[in-house]
């Protein structure tokens, strides 16, 4: 028991110690002008996208509810962190905060909205009605005055500037690790076993106990809250919104990066949305004169992922600091005890 | 002490009476049998105890309470726990989680706790562990504790779902055909784990089966459908001595 918990403990340390190492070393780079405005923005791009990816890897991978409007929540987040820090009047460095955490409120409260009643049904019934919310929320931002029409809303402070081009990474990287904190405490707790739970057998999950409709809309809830923090997030990384940014295809977008993740995987979606962001920009680069190319090569390379790994990436297996360890430890005294047949 | 009481109990399914005028009453540490012809409406009996469809006529009683209008998560919470006939298992969660996540009701902890890691977190957690290995040695299961529960052979598979259900607690046991696809040697020992449940937990249990030799060796009482109404109640010995009985089953 004592030796479990110290192991607990190490795993804790590790965690951290490694997720800090790779964040001083991302900010060093930037800070230095090793990366380039460009590849920084990506990173920071990057984070966002991984953001988005977890959280509707809540949804779909581990409620197992197919969600079609995820850009939607984003849309949501996106106008109200902006729309605060115009007109709040407070400096950038406390709006900023408050707006992430006002874009998420704003973008739950719509969530609930739409749960309530999508969710109480079994089947397909939340991805058509999140589908449609998806596309009434952008034609409504489309005509709206307070948002801004189809120019949307322009002038917003960017958080990397010249003097701190660093800055939108920190924000953006330190969300992702507390994101994805929040997920793996959430998913291994008694809530979290209640969630996976109905994706197994909704039917059995309520005979058991589970109040299905409260998990349900809870799962659907924090995963619109934290789209609305990525949209935060957004609108003040490129500095103008607007809502044909938000569309169908930004949904799909994030749900491909959770589907070729694995669906429930954590990890997965971190990996997948890394690698999906950065893909096309690496491929413009190696491919030089042939760069138009580059979003079919994207395609052939998600079609032959599916075609050999249908799961996805990971499947619902997690990269673990334990796993890796364990891994490794089983790799040497298999190496071992084979030298010593030898 | 009464258990359940069923009174006039009844459903209609658009036009279709399957059930009408079903009278059951199972006092507390009863062993009882339902039985009958495919389709006579044993499930739809389950179905109603454990709040999935709602009855059109009659009343249900759990502990002198109508449970009618309840939902299948509260009606779990009440003390009616259930297994499936078709295996109902969360198979991509591990064993100790399956049965871990029946317990959740039992545990108090929020949300928030969890997340922050918190000391209550830690603690209910342990504890629902320990209890749910405590549940998995009835059946000598603790060795499986950390599979899937997708890759656990069929006959632990049904121990399970019963493992399951009497992690939440329950007052009262419903298994749907437990001896389904088990030889008789199996069938045998689960003769002997419904007496042993029945003498560690201290629940009533009512079981569809088909087995009689299940039904015959184990229940106390036992009820016969046919077409959606009781045709007749009382000790196995009294059932297969029963004409209505015998008519239902052999036809004619």
């Amino acid at each position: 028991m004592d030796k479990r918990k110290k192991n607990k403990l190490l795993v804790y340390i590790v965690n951290f110690l490694l997720t800090a190492l790779v964040f001083a070393a991302l900010v060093f780079l930037i800070d230095s002008g090793t990366l380039d405005r460009m590849q920084s923005n990506l990173l920071s791009l990057v984070c966002i996208n991984v953001i988005l990816a977890v959280s509707l890897n809540l949804v779909t991978g581990v409620l197992g509810q197919l969600v079609l409007g995820h850009a939607g929540f984003m849309l949501v987040g996106a106008y109200a962190a902006a729309l605060f820090t115009k007109n709040s009047g407070l400096p950038l460095d406390i709006a900023f905060p408050i707006g992430l955490i006002l874009a998420g409120i704003v973008s739950a409260l719509f969530s609930v909205v739409i749960g309530i009643p999508a969710l109480r049904l079994k089947g397909d019934y939340l991805a058509i009605i999140t589908l449609g919310f998806g596309e009434i929320i952008r034609v409504v931002a489309n005509n709206l005055g307070f948002t801004g029409g189809a120019m949307g809303l322009s002038g917003i402070s960017t958080i990397a500037t010249r003097q701190n081009p660093a800055g939108m990474f920190i924000y953006a990287f330190v969300i992702v690790v507390l994101v994805v904190f929040v997920m793996f405490t959430f998913g291994r707790s008694r809530h979290g076993r209640a969630v996976i739970a109905i994706r197994e057998d909704e039917i059995a999950a309520e005979a058991s106990g589970v109040n299905t409709t409260y998990y349900k809309l809870l799962a659907f809830v924090i995963a619109a809250f934290i789209a609305g923090v990525a949209g935060g997030l957004y609108a003040h990384h490129v500095g103008v919104v607007d809502p044909s940014k938000f569309d169908f295809n930004k949904s799909v977008e994030i749900l491909i990066m959770v589907v070729l993740g694995g669906m429930g995987s954590i990890t997965g979606s971190i990996i997948s949305a890394t690698v999906l962001t950065l893909l096309p920009e690496l491929l413009r680069g190696w491919l030089g004169d042939f760069a138009n190319y580059r979003m079919l090569i994207y395609s052939i390379i998600l079609i032959i992922v599916m075609l050999f790994r249908p799961t996805g990436l990971l499947g619902r297996y997690e990269v673990t600091v334990s796993s890796v360890f364990g891994k490794v430890k089983g790799f040497i005294t298999r190496r071992r005890s084979s030298k010593k047949e030898v | 002490m009464t258990v359940l009481e069923t009174k006039d109990l009844g459903i209609n399914f658009g036009g279709l009476q399957a059930l009408d005028d079903v009278y059951l009453k199972i006092e507390e540490k009863e062993i009882i049998g339902l039985i009958g012809p495919n389709g006579a409406g044993k499930t739809t009996v389950f179905n109603l105890l454990t709040g999935v469809y709602t009855p059109t006529k009659g009343a249900i009683r759990f502990e002198g309470k109508s449970i009618i209008g309840k939902k299948p998560y509260q009606i779990n919470r009440l003390g009616i726990a259930r297994t499936f006939q078709n295996i109902r298992l969360f198979k991509n969660m591990t064993v100790l989680d399956n049965i871990k996540a029946a317990m959740s009701q039992n545990m108090k902890y929020s949300a928030l706790t969890a997340i922050l890691r918190l000391p209550a977190y830690w603690r209910e957690e342990r504890d629902a562990s320990d209890s749910a290995l405590e549940l998995l040695k009835l059946f000598d299961m603790e060795d499986t504790a950390d599979q899937l529960a997708a890759n656990l052979p069929y006959g632990r598979q049904r121990k399970l779902e019963i493992l399951r259900a009497l992690a939440s607690g329950p007052k009262l046991l419903l298994l749907d055909e437990p001896a389904a696809g088990m030889n008789p040697t199996e069938t045998r020992e689960l003769m002997e784990t419904i007496h042993r449940i029945r003498e560690l937990f201290g629940v009533s249990i009512l079981l569809i089966e088909h087995d009689m030799s299940l039904v015959m060796g184990v229940c106390e009482r036992i009820y016969v459908l046919d077409y959606g109404t009781l045709i007749a109640s009382g000790t196995p010995e009294e059932i297969r001595g029963n004409e209505q009985v015998i008519k239902a089953y052999l036809g004619g």
